[in-house]
């Protein structure tokens, strides 16, 4: 590809053209259109198939990932055109990954070089969904505290002990997983950061059901499961480091549910066809004046985004910020469906039936109430802002 | 344009938080107010900070000015906002210059923009007729006679009036169903026959006045921009404004927090310092985010002015709504967090949520634009 970037957006351009298939040009209609890849996942059609398979082989699917391990290699402004050349025609994303998000950048930064060449073009090619394992029955909030035990024999490693709030753990393919290495150390020393493969020997996965009907999360329970030595990545009882830099990736992930998607209206546009205006004005006062609130944090918040990418381009680096981002970016996403709940009414109620999508906005309403709770309590990201930007005691 | 400053702007607002900092810290305000000092501002401050080039920041360079955009007066405002610096910055050199710069009357800007950047003129704009914030309600009257008009009626909340040289003033030379059309801006002396000004210290020290207009004659040479259309001007020169007491209120949050925070650290009880606990920690982290926010907004408005973009009247309201917002809890969060030594006279930290107040009712506190930022979604 071309370094000049005129020459290169028109080379994008022309390979968009040639290789997005037509029916990958328009959003998303439904959660059901997102390709999670991997040995489960099924195609809703041979367009979806073919993007990621194009995708993945030209690199995008992690555009600024080193080309050695099957990356576009992009640089920063190449990746820009990219996104806004895709924007252009609407491509949709040509898949979701937790390997591209989370796990990749740790590997990027702490695996060796065997890891990088066996994982990282699976990732990008869409072959493995992955699953996070962190949190245990008694380690939430506290992480660290987490105990499932993983003792060295030798040649491989024996796991036992449970995770639980594991995302679409019934439907991933591996797993990336921290353990107890060390019993005997503190707590925040002896864990170490594993992979492995949810068919191996032992491992038994249970959903769990939610308040909105849905089972996103399951249990995973561990019993005797071999993970051979080659698996774990980075030091040995030093996964904390690498559990805390993933959590960073996640966190800024999650923030962006507080924007409102491509495609979709915004709120006040959904509150004034759905209850209607007298004059000028939305008919509901009171209404008008909580969306007014909410949409003027929502564009300081975007604002927000877009100044803190421009500044990680300009070198200055994210650090414990991405704990506020977390933080606001959920709250204001819970804020979204509460009005949504609000302007719907009634028919906000309805729980199946084909009219409500089988009840398709409650169930997302219940379901933003966890966006505060998974990947950090915001109490525990205000923590973080507390201790590590201002620089509080205790 | 990226959301980061350039190395210039930021060397511009090192250079203004220098100045400040030694020139006019928050001591200076409480010498102003002690002594007395009628103006509510230091005139020799104000002759120094138009040495460093304060004054002639947005004037283009034909008028003497520098031509260096809103950013970098945004820039200086949210410093002034931090040490609560008085002085004409928002009055003379934001507003007016802007009210004179849009006219687009060329004789208006040759003999007054030229001075207002050499820091030897003042002016002011006086278009309030109510205690809230009502820009279109214009009641004072133009009436043609000879070569000029006739102005009668009263100006409320003019800010820096007593100082003023000359005020411009809108009035309605034709009447019109609707209240945006017919009104006229005049540039007026304050030396002029049938002006009177009785002024107010408020609650910051700042100072206000109100402008009465007793049949006062004014040449026709003195009518800024079209007649009978001057609304529009108006409308643009308060949305700068407003994105300017942004700024300001920007940095009077910031400076409160950062205080605040200090305190925090240092104060202990119960034997421990108060900002372990966590009932402060987590109000303080909120706190925090809501000034990240209000920054995003202000430099986005500043640089929206800049290059002269179709959402001015949008991001204005959204960053005055915003930063009023976030200056009133960071200013009352100082106070509770100080606690009694918050409540008293000697301690700073209560200058601060008193500027606050007077730059939150300026030009249309947070509920004037959130509702209008909800009229400009169309809802």
């Amino acid at each position: 590809m071309s370094t000049d970037p005129n020459m290169f957006r028109l080379e994008v351009r022309e390979w968009l053209d040639t290789n997005c298939p037509e029916e990958m040009r328009s959003p998303m209609s439904s959660e059901k259109d997102a390709c999670w890849g991997g040995r489960n996942f099924i195609f809703q059609s041979e367009a979806q198939r073919l993007w990621l398979h194009r995708m993945g082989e030209k690199g995008w699917t992690a555009p600024d990932w080193p080309k050695e391990y099957g990356g576009g290699g992009l640089n920063r402004e190449q990746l820009k055109i990219l996104n806004q050349e895709m924007k252009r025609i609407n491509a949709r994303p040509a898949l979701y990954s937790f390997g591209i998000s989370m796990l990749g950048p740790a590997l990027l930064k702490y695996g060796n070089e065997a890891q990088k060449l066996t994982y990282l073009p699976a990732i990008i090619r869409g072959e493995i969904r992955w699953a996070q394992g962190y949190s245990e029955p008694n380690a939430g909030s506290d992480l660290a505290n987490l105990q499932a035990p993983a003792v060295d024999k030798g040649d491989h490693y024996l796991l036992n002990g449970s995770k639980i709030w594991t995302s679409y753990g019934d439907v991933g393919d591996w797993m990336f997983c921290l353990v107890r290495t060390d019993p005997d150390a503190s707590k925040h020393q002896g864990i170490s950061f594993m992979l492995f493969d949810l068919k191996t020997p032992g491992i038994t996965v249970r959903p769990i059901k939610l308040i909105s009907g849905r089972s996103p999360f399951c249990e995973v329970f561990f019993e005797d499961v071999k993970i051979p030595r080659e698996q774990q990545v980075g030091e040995l009882n030093k996964g904390w480091s690498i559990a805390k830099y993933l959590l960073t990736h996640e966190r800024e992930m999650i923030s962006w549910t507080g924007l409102s998607r491509t495609g979709s209206d915004s709120v006040s546009k959904t509150a004034t066809q759905v209850i209607g205006k007298t004059g000028d004005k939305l008919d509901d006062a009171i209404l008008r004046a909580d969306i007014v609130r909410f949409e003027v944090d929502e564009m300081a918040f975007a604002l927000t985004i877009e100044r803190a990418r421009d500044e990680v381009k300009a070198g200055v680096s994210l650090g414990a910020v991405s704990s506020w981002f977390k933080f606001f970016g959920t709250e204001l996403n819970k804020q979204r469906y509460n009005l949504l709940m609000d302007i719907h009414g009634s028919e906000a109620l309805a729980w199946s039936g084909e009219a409500s999508d089988d009840g398709k906005l409650a169930r997302d309403w219940l379901r933003t109430k966890g966006n505060s709770i998974e990947g950090g309590t915001s109490e525990i990201q205000l923590n973080i802002v507390a201790k590590h930007i201002l620089g509080l005691p205790g | 344009m990226a959301l980061v400053l350039t190395e210039e702007q930021t060397m511009l607002r090192d250079a203004a938080k220098d100045f400040l900092g030694s020139r006019a810290p928050v001591l200076h305000l409480r010498q102003l107010r002690d002594d007395e000092e009628t103006q509510g501002f230091s005139r020799e401050l104000w002759t120094e900070m138009a040495e460093m080039g304060w004054a002639a920041i947005i004037i283009p360079e034909t008028y003497g000015g520098l031509d260096y955009g809103y950013t970098g007066l945004g820039l200086v405002l949210e410093e002034s906002g931090r040490t609560l610096t008085p002085s004409p910055l928002i009055s003379t050199a934001l507003l007016s210059s802007s009210a004179l710069i849009l006219s687009g009357n060329d004789g208006l800007c040759e003999q007054w923009l030229s001075q207002i950047a050499t820091g030897e003129k003042l002016l002011s704009l006086a278009f309030e007729e109510s205690a809230q914030h009502r820009p279109a309600s214009v009641t004072t009257q133009a009436v043609s006679e000879g070569d000029g008009y006739r102005l009668s009626g009263t100006k409320l909340g003019v800010m820096n009036g007593n100082s003023a040289d000359a005020f411009i003033v809108t009035a309605r030379t034709r009447l019109s169903d609707d209240p945006c059309e017919g009104v006229s801006l005049f540039l007026l002396p304050a030396n002029a026959d049938g002006v009177k000004i009785e002024t107010t210290q408020l609650l910051d020290n700042h100072r206000s006045s109100t402008v009465r207009l007793d049949g006062v004659f004014v040449s026709s040479d003195q009518l800024m921009g079209p007649l009978h259309d001057g609304y529009p001007i108006l409308k643009k020169t308060l949305d700068r404004g407003r994105i300017g007491i942004a700024a300001e209120m920007l940095g009077v949050a910031q400076e409160s927090f950062d205080r605040t925070l200090q305190y925090l650290k240092e104060r202990k009880q119960f034997g421990v310092p108060i900002g372990s606990f966590q009932a402060l920690q987590h109000r303080a982290a909120t706190l925090f985010g809501e000034i990240e926010l209000c920054k995003s907004v202000v430099l986005k408005a500043l640089q929206a002015v800049d290059e002269n973009s179709d959402d001015i009247a949008l991001l204005a309201s959204l960053a005055k709504a915003k930063c009023g917002q976030t200056a009133k809890l960071a200013t009352a969060e100082g106070i509770q967090m100080h606690g009694g030594i918050g409540m008293t006279d000697e301690f700073d930290i209560g200058f601060f949520i008193k500027h606050w107040r007077a730059l939150n009712q300026q030009l249309g506190d947070s509920r004037f634009h959130l509702e209008r930022f909800a009229r400009l979604r169309a809802y």
